[in-house]
């Protein structure tokens, strides 16, 4: 119970001969909201699809809530209590908004593969889908075809899906990536809302977004985590200054 | 309240066909078209379970013929070995056999054909099918070799409730009661926690994963319960026809199905009904008329894959959007002054296809180099240019025509369609 939400050792990750991901360490604890950021091609999202198994490992360990689980696939990892959104998104184009919640509680409601059960009898499905739906703001779409939504509109889909299956450990890839700045703050305040109590990874180019919702940072450059700590004491930090901070955080 | 009411309006739908399935032998009455009807109740269970794969999940198979071709040899074994100790109960029930067979091959070339969605899930389709066509002309012990495997669908000596299945009709009701289950079973199957993830496994495996499905099971899962009623279909063949062939099985059936699938609709669940039963009716009607029925066939293919992508059910879905809208007053004249100018484009088509045809291919009463066929009741001299120029100029006037006109409705069409769209949002 006390393991870290996450904790990686000497993770590595190559591309043919190019390391992406040059050893790793970093600790998530339980029920923070932590930041990953760093510059362009740092590896960050590389970093997300080693964790949630998109990509397989090179070299190293991932623990999640202790457990090894490198070599695990994508759907056996959302199981143990992970999920993630992605960067593009990533949802069921011709499925209602509505259905696509529903899809994503089936099955940690524990429905599997029925094909036994009637959907509409599945008053728990329907229920927890609604009031992820009544969560994200996204209710009156209840029976437009997720396709069709606006870009927010199938931004904030995303991180229902992500969230909907209740799992502790969220990993959010660039939340609040193209939106407008009304668009964000709303977008901070709803996944400032539905993390409450889990716990949070995310990767988030918004200086704005990631000061102001995350609990500790980490930097991210040429693969390596240079730096982990809470946002006053990385903005003092020196090496991320000189890594990172000169350039893109001085526009914040 | 609102889903009650539509559970209603379903099953009066419902009911209303199938009381309508079980009436039409009353008007229809020829041996012919009792058979005709039989066909269609038969491939209309094979392109629903088809579309299990295609519209549902998202797979593209060129093989589904072995679990229908399958199920079909197990039917008709299993009905020659009960033969005189059965009863016409028993023959009620053998295209579960059929099922059960369809299930048990599904399960084994499931387990090979779904470990990969998209181009490699249809190779492998494809090479499985061959292999499978390939074996069943390899052992005639089982698969009857060039002649096939016939039976007597009559068994027993007494009557089930009066039936003896001998009597086409009798049979006809039989395949009415087996489609009316199969299809509401499918359509079941679609409401349930499997039948939607088959459709988030269609739209995006990627996300499927990352909510917690396996997405290799999802896909096997659903082959062998679409290979079920394919095989249900295939038993039910073997007791219409009393003879099952390798043909069945082989990579033409596979192709008339995807066709039937298609041309109806894969994006609604009552296209492949459709499907089934007009290219059913193509098959027989022009295949009855002519030798050069295969090749109008593809042309009409090709002219859906072009017009409309979406199937006969997505066209039909856009007039109802249309009349709820009020605005199909407004296509309505349009499609009525085009039709005239597209019957006299296919009859100059129509013309021209048979004489080429008849010239070198040669008909069942004209052999190849002869000099005259007969189209449309019309005695043609092939070797003067007569019908020729004529059959041209029918072709070029409904070109033009229906170029002029078509064009006028086109427009109509898409003003009628933005309004609707624009009504919405």
């Amino acid at each position: 119970m006390n393991a870290p939400a996450i904790r990686i050792r000497g993770l590595r990750k190559n591309f043919g001969i190019s390391e992406i991901i040059r050893g790793v360490d970093l600790d998530v604890h339980r029920g923070e909201r932590h930041a990953i950021i760093g510059p362009n091609g740092a590896g960050k999202s590389t970093l997300f699809h080693l964790i949630s198994a998109r990509l397989p490992v090179t070299s190293g360990v991932i623990e999640l809530k202790g457990e090894n689980v490198i070599g695990l696939k994508p759907f056996e990892i959302n199981r143990r209590g992970l999920s993630r959104s992605f960067q593009i998104t990533n949802i069921f184009h011709n499925l209602s908004v509505f259905e696509n919640l529903r899809c994503a509680v089936l099955w940690s409601l524990g429905y599997r593969y029925s094909f036994w059960q009637r959907l509409a009898g599945l008053k728990d499905a329907r229920l927890r889908a609604e009031a992820v739906m009544e969560d994200i703001g996204l209710t009156r779409r209840r029976d437009t075809p997720a396709g069709i939504l606006s870009y927010a509109e199938q931004r904030a889909l995303e991180i229902g899906i992500t969230i909907a299956s209740g799992a502790d450990v969220i990993l959010l890839d660039e939340p609040t990536a193209g939106m407008s700045n009304t668009e964000t703050e709303e977008a901070v305040a709803m996944i400032r809302r539905v993390t409450e109590g889990k716990t949070l990874v995310m990767v988030e180019h918004d200086m704005g977004v990631v000061f102001g919702l995350a609990d500790r940072i980490s930097v991210l450059v040429y693969g390596e985590v240079i730096a982990t700590d809470a946002p006053a004491a990385i903005r003092c930090n020196a090496a991320v200054q000189e890594a990172y901070l000169g350039t893109t955080l001085s526009h914040d | 309240m609102s889903s009650r009411l539509v559970t209603r309006s379903r099953l009066l739908l419902w009911g209303g066909f199938a009381a309508l399935a079980f009436c039409l032998p009353l008007v229809f009455k020829s041996g012919f078209l009792v058979s005709l009807l039989c066909q269609m109740g038969i491939m209309v269970v094979f392109a629903l379970s088809y579309n299990m794969l295609l519209g549902h999940t998202g797979l593209l198979s060129f093989g589904h013929a072995v679990y229908y071709g399958l199920g079909a040899f197990a039917t008709m074994h299993a009905l020659n070995v009960i033969g005189k100790g059965g009863s016409p109960l028993t023959t009620a029930l053998l295209p579960l056999v059929g099922g059960l067979a369809g299930l048990l091959a599904g399960i084994l070339l499931g387990y090979v054909t779904t470990r990969k969605a998209g181009t490699t899930f249809a190779m492998i389709t494809l090479g499985i099918g061959e292999m499978v066509a390939a074996c069943s002309l390899m052992f005639p012990g089982i698969f009857g070799g060039e002649g096939g495997v016939s039976g007597n669908r009559v068994i027993g000596k007494e009557s089930f409730l009066g039936f003896t299945w001998g009597p086409q009709v009798e049979m006809y009701g039989l395949i009415v009661i087996w489609a009316f289950v199969c299809t509401v079973a499918m359509f079941a199957l679609t409401q349930t926690p499997l039948g939607r993830m088959a459709n988030a496994v269609r739209d995006n495996p990627e996300r499927a994963e990352f909510v917690g499905y396996d997405t290799e099971r999802v896909r096997f899962l659903m082959v062998v319960l679409s290979a079920l009623f394919a095989g249900i279909a295939g038993g039910l063949s073997a007791l219409n026809y009393e003879i099952v062939t390798a043909e069945t099985l082989n990579a033409h059936t596979s192709g008339v199905v995807l066709l039937m699938t298609f041309v109806g609709g894969i994006g609604f669940f009552y296209g492949p009904i459709i499907g089934a039963i007009l290219i059913t009716v193509m098959q027989i009607v022009i295949g009855g008329m002519t030798h050069a029925w295969l090749l109008y066939f593809g042309l009409f293919f090709l002219f859906m894959v072009l017009m409309a992508p979406g199937g006969i059910a997505s066209v039909i879905a856009v007039q109802r959007n249309l009349w709820t809208a009020g605005l199909f007053g407004r296509v309505l004249p349009h499609y009525l002054a085009t039709a005239l100018p597209v019957a006299i484009l296919l009859a100059g088509l129509v013309g021209l296809v048979e004489l080429s045809y008849a010239l070198l291919a040669g008909d069942a009463g004209v052999g190849a180099g002869d000099t005259a066929t007969k189209v449309m009741g019309m005695q043609l001299q092939l070797r003067s240019p007569g019908p020729w120029l004529a059959a041209l100029a029918i072709t070029a006037v409904g070109l033009v025509l229906t170029r002029w006109i078509g064009g006028r409705a086109s427009l109509a069409w898409n003003a009628a369609l933005s309004t609707l769209h624009g009504d919405k949002t």
